[in-house]
């Protein structure tokens, strides 16, 4: 168990003027799963890229295979020593057969020798058995779901004889269970001896099945630690350097209530669901991917029309073709999507910031002021402490945090009575977070009534003044975190 | 078209396969011409210029490019090999003639695969440019005048087949051998090496394929040089049934092979189509419009009723995405 299968030390790199990585060490030891954790940028894609050659690293690295060193790796050594990554989107063909996607490399390696497609078949079935996976060889990738996907890049690696697999962000779209499914095979792999880099910002699950965890922080190394008796608020902290609050909103003040549910229901989606939001309110709406959150915020937010039952606001029953209608009547929706729904990536701050707002902003004549619109970027970057360095370059220059202040401030122009959240901190760091949950905090103190989605029982845990737990389509049951733990919030949501 | 496929586990060339036959029936009950072997051997005769071009932009497609300068490209062939054929190489022979205008061909689309491939265009502005280049070079060059005087190897027809039938006799020609030929080859390329899976995997996603190790210029080159092959061979072919070489004879044809080869199951995101499903899409067409001249319907209506048969084959394809997400069908 001990053996080493790759050290590597003094991992530095650098890109113009910034230092990347400054003097990492790096170690794996045979058939362990080990974390590999920090923040956005914190240099954890570079160490990988260095690690399977891609990127040249600065001179005086040293990498240990056992008894053999190296001062360098290119990509091909990388991956004649078994060294595999499966990236965040898996690099697959989806038109193509699990079978074929499993024997490409062959394809490339050997292009004019004739195949057959039978072989690929028992060699793709032969490497799904062994590892003791569930996959369907003749299936279609197109039609599979991405944790199949991830099976299928899984057996991949596996065929082109890898014993150290780093995968990038395993989880990050999965269910819990499919997630549970995902460990269990990881653990599985290990035991027969290959050794796994899991990257993740999911701590909780993360923290489950590693052996060891790795943190980087701006570029160094933290430290490795063992992950036995290591804590969820023990590692943010090591990731983030900053001691963070832990504890739950104190259900305070509540207004009058602006928005009602009854019983709503999507055939095929979510069904009776009955719940009034009340002004200043954070009314946490919880449960696994696919328990119908996202679904029932699409149609308060007007965009899919229930089968059956009623959305009503300040009293008045609601009737929405579209989402224009909804915006018109102050709810506002924070897409789950931020890289391809929430933003136009490629506009300025200036223009994604001002979108909702164009026809306002048209007012009294039919022209559209650039000084106004940058007045009112202005005023909520201000408001929202949003780093821009200049509102008029694309938002996609904007890291992950202050992209998500400008989505919110786009809807927050909009000065809506009831905002729906959809997992506002998706692809956000441990640190921006905070900031993000501050903001939230802030707005239902100024009366805005609050729906939050997530799937992290911590941030509903802290943020909510009370919370619905979805299953199947339907309210399994209503949480006041105050009033309960963490876990216990956790291990409702997961039954 | 795809979901009821995937249910029925028919795929589009069994779907189509599947329309031809009722088609054929139909029309076999209700003309006394449609079956009678004169009348199939001449629609194998006349389409096989088309299908060889159809086999050649099935890659194109698969590989997720589109090109719509083949059919004035193997224009251009003609006229380049007809030229060089009768003025300096003194009449030329078939082998001479088919590698000529293959070579001439590759040429031709190879330019293509190194302006998209090179200068990162997208394909369909490229072939725009390379469509109206390539007509205007020739019309500026032969100033629109036909060749009539061509070889005699090329002139005279040769019988692959006859069979006695109701009236006369019925025969199959040598270009029909030739499209077999292009079609094989094609299939076995594309279906039965790596390099044509890898094809598909390009079309399917670029970036993986980058990824896997796969040579983005090879497939490029690949694609849009067979396709240029094939017009070329196809050009060869069309002086050969007409007897003559005309600089408008081919130019619109690209749009029509467009179509049959998407009704085929090939898609213009790249990673779909097969050979056999490009060559019934132009046997459906074929029929059709057999079936339209053999019952008496004005012409006119033809192109009609092609874009009829599309818009109704990719809008059932389509009809899936409209149901709620989860209501449909869960492949796992």
């Amino acid at each position: 168990m001990s053996e080493i299968a790759i050290r590597a030390r003094h991992v530095s790199k650098v890109f113009g003027q910034s230092r990347v990585l400054d003097d990492v060490e790096f170690e794996l030891r045979r058939g362990e799963v080990m974390c590999l954790a920090g923040e956005n940028g914190c240099g954890k894609s570079t160490l990988i890229k260095i690690i399977n050659g891609v990127y040249k690293p600065e001179p005086g690295i040293e990498f240990t295979f056992g008894d053999e060193t190296l001062s360098d790796i290119s990509p091909m050594e990388a991956r004649s020593r078994g060294i595999h990554v499966i990236w965040q989107d898996l690099a697959l063909f989806p038109h193509l057969t699990v079978a074929e996607n499993i024997v490409f490399d062959d394809y490339v390696s050997k292009p004019w020798r004739p195949i057959s497609y039978k072989k690929a078949l028992q060699q793709s079935r032969e490497i799904i058995q062994q590892f003791g996976l569930k996959l369907d060889p003749t299936a279609r990738v197109e039609d599979l779901s991405i944790a199949h996907r991830q099976l299928v890049a899984i057996c991949r690696v596996l065929r082109a004889g890898a014993s150290i697999i780093f995968m990038d962000e395993p989880t990050a779209s999965l269910t819990h269970k499919e997630v549970q499914a995902l460990l269990a095979i990881t653990r599985s792999l290990a035991e027969k001896g290959i050794s796994i880099v899991l990257v993740s910002h999911r701590l909780a699950e993360v923290l489950e099945v590693c052996q060891r965890v790795t943190v980087l922080r701006n570029g160094q190394l933290v430290g490795m630690y063992p992950t036995e008796g290591m804590t969820q608020a023990r590692l943010s902290t090591l990731m983030t350097g900053l001691e963070l609050e832990l504890t739950p909103r104190a259900k305070t003040h509540q207004g009058e209530p602006v928005l009602e549910l009854k019983k709503l229901s999507r055939a095929g989606e979510f069904a009776d669901i009955s719940f009034t939001l009340h002004r200043g309110e954070i009314l946490g709406l919880t449960g696994l991917l696919g328990a119908g959150r996202t679904e029932i915020a699409h149609t308060i937010f007007g965009m899919t029309k229930p089968t059956s039952g009623s959305i009503h606001k300040d009293g008045q029953p609601l009737k929405l073709n579209s989402n224009r209608d909804a915006v018109r009547h102050k709810i506002a929706y924070l897409s789950e999507d931020r890289l391809h729904l929430g933003l136009v990536q490629n506009q300025s701050i200036n223009m994604n910031t001002a979108v909702t707002v164009l026809p306002t902003l048209e007012q009294p004549r039919f022209f559209l002021s650039p000084q106004r619109i940058k007045a009112l970027t202005a005023r909520w970057i201000a408001q929202l402490k949003t780093k821009v360095s200049d509102a008029e370059l694309a938002v996609s220059s904007l890291s992950g945090g202050n992209q998500q202040r400008i989505a919110l401030a786009k809807w927050l122009a909009t000065e809506p009575d009831v905002l729906i959240l959809d997992c506002p901190t998706i692809g956000v760091d441990v640190g921006a977070k905070a900031g993000i949950f501050d903001i939230i905090r802030g707005l239902a103190d100024q009366g805005v009534a609050i729906l939050l989605i997530s799937d992290e029982a911590g941030e509903i845990w802290m943020n909510t003044d009370r919370a619905l737990v979805l299953r199947d389509g339907r309210i399994a049951t209503e949480v006041i975190p105050s009033e309960t733990t963490e876990e216990t919030l956790e291990a409702i949501i997961n039954a | 078209m795809r979901n009821l496929l995937s249910r029925t586990r028919l795929g589009t060339e069994g779907v189509l396969l599947g329309i031809i036959l009722a088609l054929s029936i139909v029309l076999a009950l209700t003309t006394d011409s449609f079956l009678t072997l004169q009348n199939l051997f001449d629609l194998l005769n006349n389409q096989s210029v088309n299908i060889i071009f159809a086999v050649g932009l099935v890659v194109v497609l698969i590989a997720g490019g589109i090109d719509i300068s083949f059919a004035v490209a193997a224009s251009v062939v003609q006229y380049v090999v007809m030229t060089l054929l009768i003025d300096t190489l003194g009449g030329g022979s078939w082998p001479l003639g088919i590698l000529l205008s293959m070579l001439v061909g590759t040429l031709l689309g190879l330019f293509n695969a190194l302006l998209i491939h090179r200068f990162r265009i997208v394909s369909i502005i490229v072939t725009i440019g390379t469509f109206n280049l390539f007509f205007g070079l020739l019309m500026y060059f032969t100033g629109g005048v036909s060749i009539y005087d061509i070889p005699d190897w090329l002139y005279y027809s040769i019988p692959l087949l006859n069979l006695p039938a109701e009236r006369g006799s019925a025969t199959l020609y040598f270009p029909v051998a030739v499209m077999a030929v292009m079609v094989m080859l094609t299939w076995f390329i594309l279906a039965r090496t790596g390099f044509g899976r890898a094809v598909y995997g390009f079309g399917s996603s670029p970036e993986a394929a980058r990824r896997s190790g796969v040579s983005v210029w090879k497939i490029h080159a690949f694609a849009y040089g067979w396709l240029g092959l094939c017009a070329g061979v196809a050009g060869l072919m069309q002086a050969h049934i007409v007897q003559e070489v005309v600089p408008n004879a081919l130019i619109g044809q690209e749009l029509p092979i467009l179509a049959a080869v998407v009704l085929g199951g090939a898609t213009l995101g790249g990673g779909r189509g097969s050979v056999l499903g490009a060559v019934l899409g132009v046997l459906l067409l074929a029929v059709v419009q057999n079936g339209l001249n053999l019952l008496g319907v004005t012409p006119y209506a033809f192109r009609m009723i092609v874009g009829l048969i599309i818009l109704i084959a990719i809008t059932t394809s389509n009809l899936g995405n409209l149901l709620p997400r989860s209501t449909r069908a869960q492949n796992v």
